[in-house]
Formats: C-alpha cells, sequence, structure tokens
C-alpha cells in the first residue's frame, strides 16, 4: 500500500503506517474499579466491574469516560488535559500510581483494577481530598526569595546553573509519589516526596536565596529524614523526575552544608 | 442552601490570566480567585513553544518588529494600538517572570536564551526572527507554577472547584456572581464590584483539539446568556502539528528548531505555499497547506488523511533539551519513535481568537461605540481585545494573558478602590438553583455524551479549517437540533457529592453557546481571513469585512450580529505572503 518514496523513506513510512492502522480493531476491557460514594453507601467501599470495547491506542482515561458517560454516570473521577500535563488523574492503577491519561489500554487489556490514591482521604470513588498535598506542598516556601532586589533586565544564571535544577521543575503536582510513599501512608505529617521536589527547585536554583530557610522546614520531623528511600516515588512519577535523587540531595545539603 | 461572600475583585478561572490578575488585584483589594479546577491543573500549563518578546538577546529585534507580525498574523483584523502595546509591555513582562522565579533556557552568557516560532520576523518578514523566550518546550507549565508560586507567596484566596455558572447584573453593571460547589453540591453567590473573566477558550466543541476536556467557553457562555456580546467567535486556530486523531499539540517549537512537514510523496510541500519562511508560515497558512495536500492525495497514514513531522535530522541534544515533552508525547501516544521514525499529524482545534469583547485594560465593552459595562472584565484566550485578529502568532498566547491578566487586574482593582458595593438582585442564586434543579430532578431524558459526540463530530466535518455556506447553514440546522435534545439532557447521577455528571452536562451546555455564535458568526462573514476560510469566498474582502463581529443572543433563541471596525494603525493592509 506504499507508493514509491524517495531514498530512505520507504520503510519508515511503512513502519508508521502499520502502527496508525492497527488502530482500527477494538479490544475488550474489563475495568474493575473501586468505588466509594458517601450518599449511597455511607462509609463503605465497593468493586464494580465494567466490560467495554476500547481502542487499543485509547488511554485507560477514554476508557473510564466511556464507562461514566454510557455505563454509569455517577462514577467520579477529576480529568483536564488528558496528556500527562495538568495533573488531575493520578489513580492507582493495577496497583501502581500512574496518571489514566498516560496508561494505553492495549497495555492494559484485557483486564485493568483501577482505585484511588492511597493516603489521603478519599471523598468519591476516585477523588480524593488534596488538601493535605497541597498542604505540604505550600510548606516549603516554594517561590523564589530574592530580596537583593531585582536588575532591569534579567537575573544573569549560566546554562549549568540552570541545568542543576532541571528535573524538579517538570513536577506536576500529581501527586502519585507522595501517595506511593509508605512513610506518607502511615504519617500524615511526613511533607512527603512532592513537597520536597518542589522545596528542591528552588533550594538549587542560584538565584534563589531561601535555601537556609527551606532546608530548616525540610530538617525537621516532619522533613526528609523520614524518607526510607524506597524509590517508589520515583517509580511512581508520570514526569521522569529522580524523586528520590532529589531527596537525598536535600538530605546531604541539610548534613553538610551547614546551613 | 446558599452561602454569600462578599469581595471587591471575583476572578473566575486560574490560569495564567487569572492568576497574573489575583497577583495584581490581591495586592490591592480583596480579592477571591473562584476556579473549576486547582489552579495548577489549568490549561496554560500545556502551552509548549515559548513565549515572546523582543529582548534582542540572541539577535537584532525590535518591540515595532513583534507588533507588524502581530498585526500581518492576524490578517490584518487585529486592533493595531492594541498589539503595538502588548508588544512594547512584552519585554518587562518577560523580565517580570523571570524576576518571579521563571526558569528559562539561558544563552552562554546567561541571559534569557530565544528561538524561531512561526510568523516571527525580522524587519517586517525579511527572514525568521529568533524571539521565543522557553523553559524547554514547557514554557506554559513553568509560567503557569510561577504564577502560582506568587500566588501562595501572597496568600491569595482560591475557592478551588468552584464553577461560575451565572452573572450577576444590576442596573446595567456587575453585582458579582453564582457559583456551584462540587464537592458540596452547593450554590455560592459572590457579591462583588467586580468580576474579570479569564476561563480560557471552547476547543472541546470539535473532535480532535488539543484542548483540555474542561476547555468548555464557560465565561463566554455565561456573558452571551446575559445579553452580552461574543467578538469574532468565527476565529478559530487550527494548529496543524496536532497528534494524529488524539489532537495533542506537537509544539510549532518543533519547527522553530529546524523540524519540517512531508507529504506522502517525502516533499516538504510547505516550500511551496511559503517560500520565504517555509513550515514557519503562521498557522493557518500551514494548516490549509496541510488540508490542501490531503485534498489532492498526498496526504499519508491508512486514511490518507495525515502528513508527517520529520526531526530525524535534528541533533540528539536539540531533541532532548529542548524538546523532550514533545517527543515523549510521540512514543507514548502514537508508539512512534521520533529520532528515528516520522510523526503522523493532523491539524488540531488549537486557540479561540475570539471572546467576549475587551479594551486594552481588560474591561468588557460593548457594542459599536465600545461602551464598558461597570465592573466587568475579561483577559486571556476568553477575551477578544483583540491583538490576535483573524489568526493568532505562536507564542502570542502566553504574552497575552501575562500582559493582559496584568492590565484587566490593576484596572479592576483600581474601579473597586473608588466604586460602592453593589445591590444584589432578588434571589440571586435563582437561575443556578433552577437549573441544577432542573438537572437533577428529570427522570429520563437524551444521553449527553451522544449529544457532545454529535456536536464535536458535525463541528469537526463543517465549520473546521475548510467552511462553505452550505456546511455551515448544515451544522445550524445540526445545532437548532442539538439544542433541542439538550433540554431534554438526563443526569444518571442526582447526588450532591461531586457530582461531576452534572457539571458535564452544563459544561456541554456552555459549548453549545460558543458553537452557536461561532457558526452564525462564520456564515455571516462571506470571505476568507485568517483562519476562517470559505472555500466558496477565498479571498479577503477588505472592502465589505475589515471589520470585527459581535454575536448576541435574542431572546427568541437566534443569534444576531453586529459590526464594529478595526482600529487601525501604522500598518495598511497587504496581501499576506510568507
Amino acid at each position: 500500500m506504499v507508493s514509491p518514496r524517495p531514498d530512505g523513506l520507504g520503510e519508515i513510512l511503512e513502519d508508521s503506517d502499520l502502527r496508525a492502522a492497527g488502530a482500527a480493531h477494538k479490544v475488550a476491557l474489563t475495568l474493575k474499579i473501586r468505588r466509594y460514594n458517601p450518599e449511597v453507601r455511607g462509609e463503605e467501599s465497593w468493586w464494580d466491574e465494567f466490560e467495554i470495547q476500547a481502542d487499543p491506542d485509547d488511554r485507560l482515561l477514554d476508557a473510564l469516560h466511556q464507562v461514566k458517560w454510557y455505563h454509569d454516570g455517577t462514577l467520579a473521577l477529576r480529568r483536564s488535559c488528558a496528556h500527562g500535563i495538568c495533573g488531575s488523574d493520578a489513580m492507582m492503577i493495577d496497583g501502581k500510581n500512574a496518571l489514566a491519561c498516560k496508561v494505553i489500554v492495549r497495555d492494559i487489556a484485557p483486564k485493568v483494577t483501577v482505585e484511588p490514591i492511597r493516603g489521603l482521604p478519599v471523598l468519591k470513588d476516585l477523588i480524593v481530598d488534596m488538601e493535605p498535598f497541597f498542604a505540604g506542598y505550600r510548606s516549603v516556601l516554594p517561590y523564589l526569595i530574592n530580596d537583593s532586589g531585582e536588575p532591569d533586565t534579567e537575573r544573569l544564571q549560566s546554562p549549568e546553573d540552570r541545568q542543576r535544577f532541571d528535573d524538579t521543575t517538570k513536577c506536576i503536582l500529581c501527586a502519585a509519589c507522595t501517595t506511593s510513599c509508605p512513610i506518607f501512608w502511615g504519617d500524615e505529617e511526613y511533607v512527603g516526596p512532592a513537597a520536597i521536589v518542589n522545596a528542591h527547585r528552588f533550594v538549587y536554583d542560584s538565584r534563589d536565596e531561601g535555601g537556609k530557610e527551606r532546608l530548616k522546614i525540610l530538617s525537621e520531623k516532619t522533613g526528609v529524614f523520614r524518607c526510607r528511600t524506597t524509590f517508589n516515588c520515583t517509580e511512581a512519577c508520570p514526569r521522569g523526575i529522580e524523586v528520590t535523587k532529589a531527596i537525598q540531595e536535600v538530605k546531604r545539603s541539610i548534613l553538610f552544608d551547614r546551613f | 442552601m446558599t452561602t454569600f461572600h462578599t469581595y471587591d475583585t471575583v476572578i473566575v478561572g486560574a490560569g495564567g490570566a487569572g492568576l497574573r490578575a489575583a497577583i495584581e488585584a490581591s495586592e490591592r483589594v480583596k480579592t477571591a480567585v473562584i476556579s473549576k479546577l486547582y489552579p495548577t491543573r489549568s490549561h496554560t500549563g500545556t502551552a509548549q513553544g515559548g513565549v515572546c518578546a523582543a529582548l534582542a538577546n540572541v539577535e537584532e529585534d525590535s518591540p515595532e518588529w513583534h507588533a507588524f507580525d502581530t498585526v500581518k498574523g492576524g490578517d490584518y483584523l487585529v486592533d493595531q494600538p492594541a498589539a503595538q502595546l502588548m508588544c512594547e509591555e512584552a519585554v518587562d513582562a518577560i523580565y517580570e517572570l523571570e524576576h518571579w522565579g521563571l526558569p528559562f533556557n539561558r544563552t552562554p552568557e546567561g541571559k534569557i536564551d530565544q528561538r524561531r516560532f512561526g510568523g516571527h520576523t525580522r524587519n517586517h518578514g525579511e527572514a525568521p526572527v529568533k524571539r521565543a523566550c522557553y523553559a524547554a518546550d514547557r514554557t506554559g507549565h513553568m509560567i503557569l507554577q510561577t504564577l502560582y508560586q506568587q500566588c501562595v507567596k501572597r496568600n491569595v484566596r482560591f475557592f478551588n472547584e468552584f464553577y461560575v455558572l451565572d452573572q450577576l447584573m444590576v442596573g446595567g453593571a456587575c453585582a458579582g456572581v453564582v457559583a456551584y460547589e462540587l464537592a458540596t453540591g452547593e450554590i455560592h453567590v459572590f457579591r462583588a464590584k467586580a468580576v474579570l473573566y479569564a476561563t480560557g477558550g471552547y476547543g472541546r466543541m470539535y473532535k480532535v483539539s488539543s484542548n483540555a476536556h474542561t476547555l468548555t467557553g464557560d465565561g463566554p457562555a455565561v456573558l452571551f446568556r446575559r445579553g452580552l456580546p461574543l467578538e469574532d467567535m468565527e476565529f478559530f486556530q487550527f494548529h496543524p502539528t496536532g497528534v494524529y486523531k488524539m489532537g495533542i499539540l506537537l509544539s510549532e517549537a518543533v519547527r522553530g528548531e529546524g523540524g519540517i512537514l512531508l507529504n506522502s510523496e517525502g516533499e516538504r510541500f510547505m516550500e511551496r505555499y511559503a517560500p520565504t519562511v517555509k513550515d514557519l508560515a503562521p498557522r493557518d497558512m500551514v494548516s490549509r497547506a496541510i488540508f490542501q495536500e490531503i485534498k489532492e492525495g498526498r496526504g499519508d497514514g491508512p486514511h490518507r488523511d495525515a502528513v508527517w513531522l520529520d526531526v530525524r535530522h535534528l541533533p540528539s541534544d536539540v531533541i532532548e533539551e529542548k524538546l523532550p515533552d514533545v517527543t515523549e508525547f510521540a512514543r507514548v501516544y502514537l508508539g512512534v519513535e521520533p529520532t528515528t521514525e516520522l510523526v503522523p499529524i493532523q491539524p488540531t482545534a488549537h486557540y479561540a481568537m475570539g471572546g467576549i469583547p475587551t479594551d486594552v485594560d481588560g474591561r468588557v465593552v460593548v457594542g459599536e461605540g465600545e461602551t464598558p459595562v461597570p465592573g466587568l472584565y475579561a483577559a486571556g484566550e476568553c477575551a477578544c481585545v483583540s491583538v490576535h485578529g483573524a489568526n493568532r502568532l505562536g507564542t502570542n498566547s502566553l504574552l497575552d494573558i501575562v500582559v493582559f491578566g496584568r492590565r484587566g487586574g490593576k484596572h479592576a482593582a483600581g474601579f473597586c478602590a473608588d466604586a460602592d458595593l453593589p445591590e444584589l438582585p432578588e434571589r440571586p442564586e435563582g437561575m443556578v438553583r433552577d437549573m441544577v434543579d432542573g438537572l437533577l430532578n428529570r427522570p429520563e431524558g437524551a444521553n449527553a455524551a451522544d449529544i457532545r459526540g454529535e456536536l464535536q463530530d458535525s463541528m469537526q466535518e463543517l465549520a473546521f479549517v475548510v467552511r462553505t455556506e452550505e456546511s455551515l447553514r448544515k451544522m445550524q440546522e445540526i445545532l437548532v437540533g442539538l439544542r433541542g435534545r439538550f433540554e431534554r439532557v438526563y443526569v444518571q447521577d442526582a447526588g450532591r457529592v461531586f457530582n461531576t455528571e452534572l457539571m458535564e452536562v452544563v459544561e456541554l451546555g456552555f459549548l453549545l453557546e460558543c458553537a452557536d455564535a461561532l457558526v452564525a458568526a462564520a456564515l455571516a462573514r462571506d470571505e476568507s481571513r485568517g483562519g476562517h476560510y470559505r472555500e466558496d469566498h477565498p479571498l479577503r474582502d477588505d472592502a465589505n469585512w475589515l471589520k470585527h463581529s459581535l454575536a448576541y443572543r435574542e431572546d427568541d433563541g437566534s443569534v444576531r450580529l453586529e459590526h464594529k471596525p478595526v482600529k487601525l494603525g501604522p500598518y495598511v493592509p497587504m496581501e499576506r505572503k510568507y
């Protein structure tokens, strides 16, 4: 089906053609979803199963929409951008935290289990109370602190200094890391990985002057030393941030930089 | 039960424009931000490529060149004084973001780095210029994060997951808004001297869209229902490089860094359409070129309806450092490895040039005489200043939100300082209460997803990149039918706690309002200009159509159109070649 191409293009086009063509066949997908609705069953949670036909290229989010739109309108979940940037749809999917919009049906069919992220109070179905999570975020002073006055143009920063904190600028505050952390599950006082990531983003920014203050906050008993380096957070991060490494860097700065 | 609140300024929406306005207003007057999402979920965060300002850090540049490009890019429907002001204020707006900590990429000297973007040129079109300031390909994410951080620092008061469903007006002036609290189903009345809408776009009326599910035109629709006009709704931007079928945005920065478009014959077809700037022509031209290639049989893929984005020749460090997210989208959603394979793309509904008419201070203005509505403001994509005219240039949306978010927030706060608190109308929550109760108490009816799906499919087929009188008339008929069915729409979830189904239905109603205005204005405008291409009237017609459209909802449900002149300036309309 591939027409003649200039040198070097033929094989690649054919390959991609096949991938795009693969979208034509639907597959069966069973979604086992943990439900909770205080208006319907009080404090009891339960499981529901839905069987749908889905495009293998669809996102799990598309499949959840199919359930919500055509099977059970009461199913509650958060979502917005649907391509892994807004951070709304973190869920526990087959036992691991991920964004429903970054999990593809072909990778989970024929059956997937979906639960709310752990460690935060469930409010309805897949929706949890995010306030404790954002309180942790706010506690680390997540904004640039610089009282030295502003130049007329930009502050200078070398590409190397900029690169120093690049990884932690990617955070979308989806809570996948924090709610995969066994320490956080057991101790709601712990600020959790995401808050530390957002502190890291400023601590290692050469323009920032609030590092000492932040490191002091993170050296307290609710801070970084709760971390037991289980690496769940790094595995869970949909943005590929090396969360555990960032936490370790903050620990080292507290121990050795004598702030 | 209804809860009452009183603020000076209420800001509706917490994307870039809303947050920037909130920073400005909250320093001066008692301010609340009402957002249907947590602020960091807002769609500003998905903007990728950059934000333009003539810093001249890398190449010679000037705000005047930027203004010229903006006016020409907008196919001369831009209000030129507004564009000049935006491009002049751009420079300080970028420095301000940098001072607040935005992690821009840097030049070897440590300055903010800049790169090329579509339609941005040196000296009035000579060649592409490096004007876009960027943070990898997550510039919008960094703007949203930085503005939210500044709001956290300032203890801005947020009402998250509250949906504004009605505007309160008394004696032709703003009196506040009515909102629905998602967590509890409670209705809240916010009495306020000033309200600033920053609710973003309405791209979800199309099937293939880069827009979030939540971009449903809430602000424009609420005001439209209250008799206020919507400006230039026929101008919608279709971004050329959406992920095939899904519509996820693949930034123009890909082409800014050297990526090219190929048709099924492996030809770099943009050389034929825009010989000077080629793949970096403005988005409306590139999207039409793709349509033309597909129409003439040079589309590819199983349905011959895709073209290819090619970055295989780019150095790996450019891809890894400057385009990491875009690369990942191709891998995750297409299973394509862009460093060695071609990426299938198609145009995607991306950005509303039209919206709530405002002046350069964010004041909502009505009619040909542009009479301000006391206390009512709008900024960002939901507003129409108009700095984007008939086609927005890449990066100018992020610029728009910081420049006019600031101006709107500042003016609103100033207005509040002199204004008395308005009286509320009788039973202010009435409209919202009746709407919500009506939906929750209906025992059966039409499926909202079916209505939404048909709206999206038919808008895609009949009111997308290429339109005709026939297609738009057909779309109008379809909309009448969809609105009829929407009157009988059924909500299965009768609960009060996180009834997201109810709010999705309300949002569908907003989309139908915006689609009505868009199609009516597109049908009337029998010329082609920028993002509005009429196959039956393929040329621009300055003699009859160098003017803005204003759409009003009439009591009988029809849409009435008025027009107002474009504010011209130094740039005389000429043929748009690149």
